[in-house]
């Protein structure tokens, strides 16, 4: 019952919010029409010349709320650049005026303490008690006003990314005062992307003309764009326009359009499945090792990683000013931490186990749930967030429909990386050619002289220590919890089990191809509806092949 | 000749009939206990510990259900939990409809969850389910077919060992996945609570309740001895002998995944049965059930109690499970360190569970006089794992 | 009055009901030959463990089977037997049974019992229960539920108790059984149930003299009643039982004939003195 209540009390406060959200459309729609109405606004435009930027900042302390709009619009036209800062903290807020002198003063609080700057010349003023100063209202109204200011005093700025940017807010909303000031800056506009983003916007307004050619004209700017706006008002147009061939271009437009979305939709779900791939990769890869070589299921395989995803939260911990250097640091240190507790587990329990795989496979279960418990009473139970360093966030944006966020990109990049750097190792050094004859003939490679002890246990570090890898390229993925590894480690048995056991290249295909099948399912079913269609198919699967895609054959493996 | 004859005769186990006394007189103790005595008499069993024999008693009929393949057959399941839920979402949906319209919105056909939801009518799967006799019929077709399908798909294209744990392992985590959906009309992450009664009786009645218990006590007998009967029958050996070589047993001409098929399927009906007598007396079945950690310790309770012995399954379930309800009582935090060291140190130095430890204790006590005679309750577990 | 006839001689104790007889397919050998072999191939990941192989065996023959490793001989044993489905080839138990349509338990059925190269038994039962298991019955779930022992079976084990010379042990755990005791109990296993044709791969490893004697004395008293294959390493011991012996080399026969024949073919000398062991 209280649970009903909770939910009930979640779409209260869900429908709350959307309430606010659409406040501000209301008010942008608002502020096209202000400028035709009150009398009060033409006196302050006669004042305008003669009124200096200082004077209006007090007359701003002084009118009510309802009248704060023209002294604005005052301030942007008398203040130019120099009043962006003072529109910014207005719009966060942070507009404050001090009681006596009204001067205005951009406020930070911190703990409660307030810190004031003043708003014109930055100067630093000390801190302040809050009982003297008093807070520059703003209404959704103003707020609306105030994002076109910025951008359109941004569009002077130096800086073609925050030209860019300035243009893109100012599409959502393309007032007359817009278009002049787009229309003034276009010829001295040197970069390609902000000029075509400027034409893109004088289209848009363009394509509300009443004549129908220059419709005509403004749809086919219109169609080279992948921009949202773009798209809804040829959806506009296409619907009702007045003149059968603007109405048709802007059909054909939108045709085009939305076959390319389709396309970079496409794009973007098979970037989304390469990326649950790697990440599958990475915990798989382990697996398949010690599965291949030892014929052991590892249980704790999954706790593995979650142990190099912890790594890389204390290795932060330990380095707080050097974020940025901290994954360097955490790869290594991770591969260590796994790797050493790998070989523990191998040389004081699955030793013991040689010959027995189910009752391996229930050791190590127990061992997991001591590691989960473990972590869970040494860190708390709670999910750690770990940073992400500055040049692994962020996207790289193709264009408005498609951007790849950088984290999966370098994780996929990360996880091939492995693969490859594992191939080397297992090919060109001793190490791999002991782990290839034993995981082929253990007895023949006992009697040849070969360790195999020792094997077993470099074979089960190495797998644990790849695992601990992956933690630290989850960590830049998810939350890092204790339960990280349980998440992981069922679709990682499936892919093992999906790419055949003891062949590397049967994981990276199987990998990728239950990463891409999962994101192309979850669209249209759902992302639980798509696991488990996944989980089937590959029970049916083994039906057909129960070695996996890449069997090993012969008598041998029986 | 007549040596053999004899042989073949005196060939049963012992041990399950005074087993089975012993849980009966159990079963009439605390219930005489809880009905007949008054509350502040030493001899007072109280509802709340009947209740909990009951649960434990049905984690004993679910461990014989894993003893049964795992012990005998070899097969590991690490995924006997989605038959017990299964089964115990069966009995939920008939103790659901029973509620009727005392539900928090009083709808009379409707589950206050689909009312919630807005469901305008019942789902198909739920037809019929008011009905106690075809409640009973799924209880025990769901698991059982579920059970046919998976086994049949999994033996007959030969996937043993390790894949097929990792296999059954895979299906209980679909179907929570499946089963936390709401969607899927079983009340998602609440799953089904808050019954009322069952054919007629109140469930939070203390006659109702010692009944529940003493059902599961009869049902568990049952089970035990038929179960017994089965692993003594030419079937049971051949089971074993399944166990130990499977392509032995194949080259003498036995289609070993029918064998196997048919046994899964058993042990999942026992599963089913045991789930269904678990949820009323629990009042609760939520999709936790299908958790692989859930079937998992199952697996170490029939460890514990030494795996290939109808009564150490059964032995294990109650003795882990009486500590864990101590343990979780004293220090919540400790028992997941305790289960996973269960699990090591009983694969590393009691492969034969408890039972074993026994049987070697009495063997060296009596001299090891009985060593070269056959013992079928307890067979070698050497092959075990093949 | 003749309805009393009828009913007796439908009830008649000593005779089972026709639709409860345990239909067996009757093998064919009217031209005299159990197994026909023919342009068998099979390759393993390129390599070719059985190249055209042909092998014809004879109704009550002793045949020995004889090669390096690697010569094809257990694989062989895998195609006949059912567990490995050859590329291409033939392989027919009498005049009409394709025994490559067959799964193992099918093809055990029909009569041919095999025995491994390393002894399998099941090692939890008693040798009793292993001999129980091997019996010529209905091998379904159902009815060995209710099977009980009859006392033509329990004849059966003990004649055959007597013949491997396990009636001592015969309670005992066959995994206690010493190496040979397990082959010997093995090649039981495979009596019991009455085959036509048996295979057994390399019977004596593992066997003392002694005990080899008696295996041999063993597999040249089942020949005639039975057809056995005999596939063994130990030359002595093919020389003391073998009548016809067939040299595989390379998943192919090489030669066929008598052991001294055989010895002095040209092509088995070049390939086991010019080659492998």
């Amino acid at each position: 019952m209280r649970r009903l209540l909770a939910i009930l009390c979640c779409y209260v406060v869900a429908s709350m919010v959307s309430v606010q959200a659409n406040e501000p459309v209301a008010a942008i729609n608002d502020n096209n029409v202000t400028p035709t109405v009150p009398a009060s606004t033409e006196i302050t435009q006669t004042e305008a010349d003669t009124v200096s930027v200082e004077g209006l900042l007090v007359t701003l302390t002084k009118v009510k709320l309802s009248k704060a709009l023209p002294v604005l619009k005052q301030l942007e036209k008398v203040g130019g650049a120099q009043i962006l800062p003072m529109f910014e903290s207005m719009l966060a807020g942070d507009l404050y005026f001090v009681k006596s002198s009204k001067e205005v003063v951009a406020v930070t609080k911190v703990n409660g303490e307030i810190t004031a700057q003043a708003i014109l010349t930055q100067q630093s003023l000390g801190q302040l008690d809050s009982s003297l100063v008093k807070k520059i209202r703003v209404n959704n109204k103003l707020r609306g006003y105030l994002r076109q200011a910025i951008a359109r005093l941004q569009i002077s700025n130096s800086d073609p990314a925050i030209r860019l940017d300035a243009v893109k807010a100012l599409l959502k909303n393309l007032s007359d005062e817009t278009v002049a000031t787009l229309t003034s800056v276009r010829p001295n506009e040197g970069d390609e992307d902000v000029l075509s983003m400027i034409d893109l916007a004088l289209a848009l307004n363009q394509s509300n003309s009443a004549i129908a050619h220059e419709r005509l004209a403004a749809v086919k700017v219109l169609a080279d764009s992948l921009e949202n706006e773009a798209r809804n008002k040829l959806t506009k147009l296409a619907d009702n326009d007045s003149d059968a061939k603007v109405k048709a271009a802007a059909s054909k437009a939108l045709k085009s359009i939305n076959q390319r979305i389709e396309f970079y939709g496409f794009i973007d779900q098979l970037f989304f499945g390469l990326s649950l791939g790697s990440v599958l990769l990475l915990a798989a890869i382990g697996l398949a090792i010690t599965f291949g070589v030892m014929g052991v299921i590892n249980m704790a395989h999954g706790e593995m990683i979650m142990l190099g995803a912890y790594t890389t939260y204390v290795v932060q911990l330990m380095m707080p000013n050097a974020i940025e250097y901290s994954l360097w640091v955490a790869i290594p240190m991770a591969f260590l931490v796994s790797g050493l507790v790998g070989v523990l587990i191998e040389r004081g329990v699955i030793r013991h186990l040689h010959g027995r795989p189910l009752e391996t496979l229930l050791a190590t279960f127990g061992i997991s749930l001591i590691l989960q418990q473990l972590v869970r009473t040494v860190f708390s139970p709670l999910n750690r967030q770990v940073a992400s360093p500055e040049w692994i966030s962020g996207s790289l944006e193709i264009n408005p429909i498609l951007s790849l966020t950088l984290n999966r990109l370098y994780i996929l990049a990360f996880a091939l990386l492995v693969f490859g750097l594992l191939l080397i190792v297992l090919r060109k050094t001793s190490l791999g050619l002991n782990v290839r004859a034993v995981s082929q003939n253990r007895d023949m490679a006992k009697a040849m002289g070969i360790k195999t002890d020792w094997v077993d246990a470099m074979t089960f570090g190495l797998g644990s220590g790849i695992a601990g890898i992956a933690g630290v390229a989850l960590s830049q993925l998810t939350n890092v919890g204790p339960n990280l590894g349980q998440a992981y480690i069922i679709d990682s048995f499936m892919v093992v089990v999906f790419g055949g056991v003891g062949n590397l290249w049967g994981t990276l295909v199987a990998a990728f191809s239950l990463g891409i099948a999962n994101k192309f399912l979850e669209p249209v079913t759902g992302a639980v509806l798509a696991s488990i269609i996944v989980l089937v198919f590959i029970i049916l699967f083994i039906q057909k092949r129960p070695k996996g895609l890449f069997p090993q054959k012969g008598r041998a493996a029986e | 000749m007549n040596q053999l004859m004899r042989f073949s005769r005196l060939h049963g186990d012992s041990k399950v009939a005074p087993f089975v006394a012993i849980l009966v007189l159990v079963t009439l103790l605390a219930s005489m206990g809880n009905l007949l005595m008054p509350q502040d008499s030493i001899f007072y069993v109280s509802t709340y510990t009947i209740t909990l024999l009951g649960k434990y008693l049905c984690y004993a009929m679910l461990a014989l259900a894993v003893d049964v393949i795992w012990g005998y057959c070899g097969i590991l399941s690490l995924g006997h939990g989605a038959f017990f839920a299964l089964g115990g979402y069966a009995m939920g949906m008939y103790l659901m409809r029973q509620i009727g319209d005392r539900g928090v919105y009083g709808n009379p056909d409707l589950p206050d969850f689909m009312v919630f939801l807005n469901w305008s009518e019942l789902p198909w799967f739920w037809q019929g389910m008011d009905q106690f006799w075809f409640a009973m019929i799924m209880v025990l077709l769901v698991p059982g077919i579920l059970a046919y399908v998976f086994g049949w798909l999994a033996f007959r294209s030969r996937v043993t060992g390790v894949y097929l744990s990792i296999m059954t392992q895979a299906l209980t985590y679909a179907l929570m996945l499946a089963f936390f959906r709401n969607e899927m009309g079983f009340g998602g992450n609440n799953g089904l609570t808050d019954f009322k009664d069952i054919v007629g009786f109140d469930l939070q009645a203390d006659t109702t309740r010692v009944t529940l218990f003493a059902i599961t006590a009869l049902l568990l007998a049952v089970i035990l001895v038929v179960s017994h009967k089965i692993l003594q029958s030419r079937t049971g050996k051949v089971i074993v002998a399944i166990r130990d070589g499977e392509s032995r047993a194949r080259f003498i001409g036995y289609r070993t995944e029918r064998f196997k098929v048919w046994l899964f399927v058993y042990s999942a009906l026992i599963a089913g049965i045991a789930g269904a007598l678990y949820v009323p007396q629990v009042g609760i079945i939520n999709p936790g059930e299908f958790s692989p950690l859930n079937s998992i310790e199952m697996v170490i309770w029939v460890a514990v109690g030494g795996r290939g012995t109808l009564i150490g399954a059964i032995v294990g379930a109650l003795l882990v499970n009486y500590a864990k309800t101590k343990f979780t009582a004293i220090m919540p935090d400790g028992w997941l360190f305790a289960l996973g060291a269960l699990f090591v140190f009983v694969t590393l130095y009691l492969p034969q569970g408890l039972m074993g430890l026994y049987k070697n204790i009495m063997d060296k006590r009596c001299g090891g006089s009985s060593g070269d005679k056959p013992n079928d309750d307890e067979p070698a577990l050497k092959g075990g794992d093949a | 009055m003749s309805t009393l006839t009828d009913v007796r001689e439908v009830m008649r104790r000593d005779q089972v009901w026709s639709f409860l007889k345990n239909e067996q397919k009757q093998v064919d050998v009217s031209h005299d030959v159990i197994l026909y072999v023919e342009g068998l191939d099979l390759s393993f990941d390129g390599f070719k463990a059985l190249n055209d192989l042909n092998l014809y065996v004879n109704d009550g023959e002793l045949r020995c089977l004889i090669g390096a490793n690697g010569a094809g001989k257990t694989t062989l044993m895998d195609v006949i037997t059912g567990k490995t489905t050859p590329d291409s080839g033939s392989v027919y138990f009498g005049q009409s049974i394709n025994l490559l349509k067959h799964d193992e338990a099918a093809i055990a059925e029909l009569g041919i019992g095999r025995k491994f190269q390393k002894p399998t038994v099941f090692e939890a039962h008693s040798v009793f229960d292993n001999l129980e298991l091997s019996l010529k019955q209905q091998k379904s779930v159902v009815p060995m539920l209710f099977a009980r022992l009859t006392p033509t079976e329990i004849d059966r084990i003990d004649e055959v108790l007597n013949i491997i010379g396990l009636k001592e042990q015969c309670f005992m755990q066959a995994g206690a059984l010493s190496h040979g005791q397990k082959q010997w109990l093995e090649i039981g296993m495979l009596l019991v149930a009455e085959p036509r044709l048996l295979l057994i791969d390399e019977p004596v490893a593992g066997m003392t003299a002694q005990e080899t004697e008696r295996t041999a004395e063993l597999l040249t008293s089942l020949a005639g009643e039975r057809t056995v294959i005999v596939v063994e390493h130990d030359m002595e011991f093919v020389r003391s039982i073998a009548r016809t012996v067939t040299v595989l080399h390379q998943g192919s026969v090489l030669a066929e004939g008598t052991m001294d024949q055989v010895q002095n073919n040209p092509d088995v000398i070049e390939v086991y003195l010019g080659e492998a062991p």
